[in-house]
């Protein structure tokens, strides 16, 4: 495999992680919090309405989560690839 | 010691500290003015890139809004933290393998175009100018509650501190500041919180009191008890709201797209060493965020539920200390309409007897809590530096803007190192000046431009930029019809439905019932299409241009910032 080929699949490998990992930003804030916020109130975990909760608190946790999940996933294609800065 | 003193001490103490680091971080090199020379540890740049983005508006606000508004406030809370997904996965690891110092830098040298440019320049100085304002005013305010002194004393004293650290150490010395301020504004915000929180619920952190039963032995779930006042008073429902689904999804998208566009935040990471410190620091800097972030609605809860408790059908004769202070600044005010000597706070207007300042939430909820007067203090050093920090970052961009973009890159390009730097100094000066004079005299229009800002940012910066990186095809044409369009489109909404021009309009009007303030999001689906449309039917970028697209998908090879 040459080098121009091995580079677009880095940057096809990349743009999977991003499709995969915006799916679940979406899904959480829009998803959870905004489109089903009524359906998931209907469940109650403690005090919290799980809707109300995703909105307010959850989706931020995970989208702290998932800026950390890339960091991971990217460091590691980077030296896979051999494109990395060391 | 009563609350004036500490608030001096503590206060006194911040100043000292903050003036000290300018001192110790004085910027010698345009790169270090600019991008404090690019070598700063991606954990300092995630505290510092949090105290820049949480200003006045998240510290003494946000939590006040969300009180008022309940799930409704969730379109701050969620946009103002999602936009850094965004940030992290899709600009800042490219802009910082691009390598140079600005936003405009990138728009001008990938669509090969100083028009593009100079609409770049344009949209930075309108949004940071309108950020600013803001900041200086909320100085202003601080310092008119706590420490006594008239509005416009306390924006002078403010514009002194900023101008010193920021036109003396520029990048560098706000980058360290911002460190200092964001542990300042971070404990002065959490240590209430955990106060109250224990009062009410006896769990002391807030994330978890929030969902936590009442500590008055009653049983009751603190937002159960909540939803049950709101019922009784003839308040909308405090966990579904009143706001349409379509216009919290357009808000929320608004504002996610807008802080990523914003060039105050993306100027951060090119502070930072490597593409993979972008990466990293975009994420500490969230979680940084976060903390304030999912605090925020818990002390919304708590200071909605005191509120209602402390003044709901109280005789007016006696009502606390707090109550009077506030009313003293108009910005608590009873109206006795049935004259029965008592405060009738209900949802029906005709009836309603109370009229509270949202903004005032935060600062009043520990003297509505009654908690000691040193944690009152710091709660007023907790605004300060939240508003002087913010108001810092910004005034660099627009000090960037005029010696870098125009000056340097259009104007006058074989300016030395040296006079390139006093220009950015005397930017950053008239800067200050310029931003104190709005804060001394805001116009009335600033609650509706600083929606105009994110919507500017999404409906311009945001699709420029994310097409610039992941579609080798977009050219100029394409990039800067979008802009265009995507801006003049939102500026029209924004004048019609906010200001009333064109005939102006009521929340009937809407289009697709979208409130100017979620307008950005449509803003930004019209200028990604036309940016889209008009590319294809127009000549390829040059390969140059491709090349560098190619470059800065990877990280290898990028040295810090240079100026070509």
């Amino acid at each position: 495999m040459d080098n121009k080929e091995k580079m677009k699949e880095y940057w096809r490998k990349n743009l999977r992680f991003l499709a995969i990992l915006l799916s679940i930003w979406f899904l959480v804030s829009y998803g959870f919090g905004i489109l089903f916020v009524d359906a998931l109130n209907t469940i109650k975990i403690g005090g919290f309405k799980l809707g109300f909760w995703f909105a307010q608190q959850g989706s931020i946790y995970v989208f702290v989560a998932l800026i950390f999940v890339y960091v991971n996933w990217m460091n590691k294609l980077d030296k896979e690839y051999d494109v990395d800065e060391d | 010691m009563d609350i004036q003193i500490w608030t001096y001490i503590i206060v006194g103490i911040t100043f000292a500290l903050y003036i000290g680091i300018a001192i110790w971080s004085r910027a010698g090199s345009t790169k270090e003015f600019y991008i404090a020379g690019g070598g700063v540890s991606p954990l300092a740049n995630g505290m510092a890139t949090a105290a820049d983005w949480m200003s006045a508006a998240s510290f003494i606000s946000m939590a006040g809004l969300i009180s008022f508004m309940g799930y409704d406030g969730t379109v701050y809370l969620m946009g103002w933290t999602g936009g850094y997904v965004l940030l992290a996965l899709l600009l800042a690891p490219y802009l910082r393998k691009f390598g140079k110092f600005t936003v405009p830098d990138f728009i001008g040298d990938r669509y090969y175009s100083n028009v593009a440019r100079t609409v770049a320049v344009l949209c930075a100085i309108i949004v940071s100018f309108t950020y600013v304002a803001g900041q200086m005013r909320g100085v202003g305010v601080v310092f008119a509650r706590f420490l006594e002194v008239p509005v416009t004393t306390g924006v002078y004293i403010g514009m002194a501190i900023v101008f010193f650290y920021a036109v003396l150490g520029g990048m560098k010395g706000i980058t360290y500041t911002q460190v200092a301020q964001f542990c300042v504004l971070i404990f002065a915000y959490m240590v209430p919180a955990f106060f109250i929180s224990i009062q009410l619920t006896g769990n002391f952190l807030p994330q978890l009191g929030f969902g936590s039963e009442l500590s008055d032995g009653s049983g009751v779930y603190l937002l159960d008890k909540l939803d049950a006042l709101h019922a009784e008073l003839g308040f909308a429902e405090y966990t579904s709201g009143s706001k349409s689904m379509t216009d919290v999804f357009a808000i929320t998208l608004a504002l996610m797209v807008g802080t990523a566009g914003l060039p105050h935040v993306i100027v951060r990471f090119f502070t930072v060493p490597k593409v993979r410190d972008a990466r990293k620091s975009a994420g500490y800097a969230l979680a940084f965020i976060a903390i304030l972030y999912t605090t925020a609605p818990a002390i919304g809860a708590f200071a909605r539920t005191n509120l209602i408790n402390t003044v709901s059908d109280q005789e007016y004769a006696s009502v606390p200390q707090w109550f009077s202070n506030w009313e003293k600044t108009g910005l608590i005010s009873f109206d006795d309409k049935n004259a029965d000597g008592k405060i009738q706070y209900v949802g029906d207007a005709e009836k309603n007897e109370l009229t509270i300042d949202r903004d005032i939430m935060v600062l009043a909820n520990p003297e509505i809590a009654d908690l000691p007067n040193w944690v009152i203090a710091l709660v007023a050093a907790g605004g300060l530096a939240a508003a002087l920090s913010t108001a810092a970052g910004l005034l660099l961009v627009i000090s960037t803007s005029l010696a870098h973009d125009l000056i340097k890159k259009q104007i006058k390009p074989d300016i030395s190192e040296k006079a390139e730097l006093i220009w950015a100094r005397i930017g950053a000066a008239v800067a200050v000046i310029v931003a104190g004079y709005f804060g001394i005299n805001p116009p009335g229009f600033v609650a509706a431009t600083v929606a105009l800002a994110f919507g500017l940012a999404a409906a311009s910066f945001f699709p420029a930029i994310i097409l610039g990186i992941f579609d080798k095809r977009m050219n100029k044409e394409g990039a800067i019809s979008g802009m265009v369009v995507g801006i003049t489109l939102m500026l029209f909404y924004m004048m019609k439905y906010k200001l009333q021009f064109f005939g102006g309009g009521t929340a009937a009007d809407w289009w697709f019932g979208i409130s100017p303030e979620g307008f950005g999001s449509i803003a930004m689906v019209v200028n990604l299409v036309i940016s889209f449309v008009v590319s294809r039917r127009t000549p390829e970028p040059p390969q140059n241009v491709q090349n560098l697209v190619e470059d800065i998908r990877f990280p290898r090879g990028a040295g810090t910032a240079s100026d070509h």
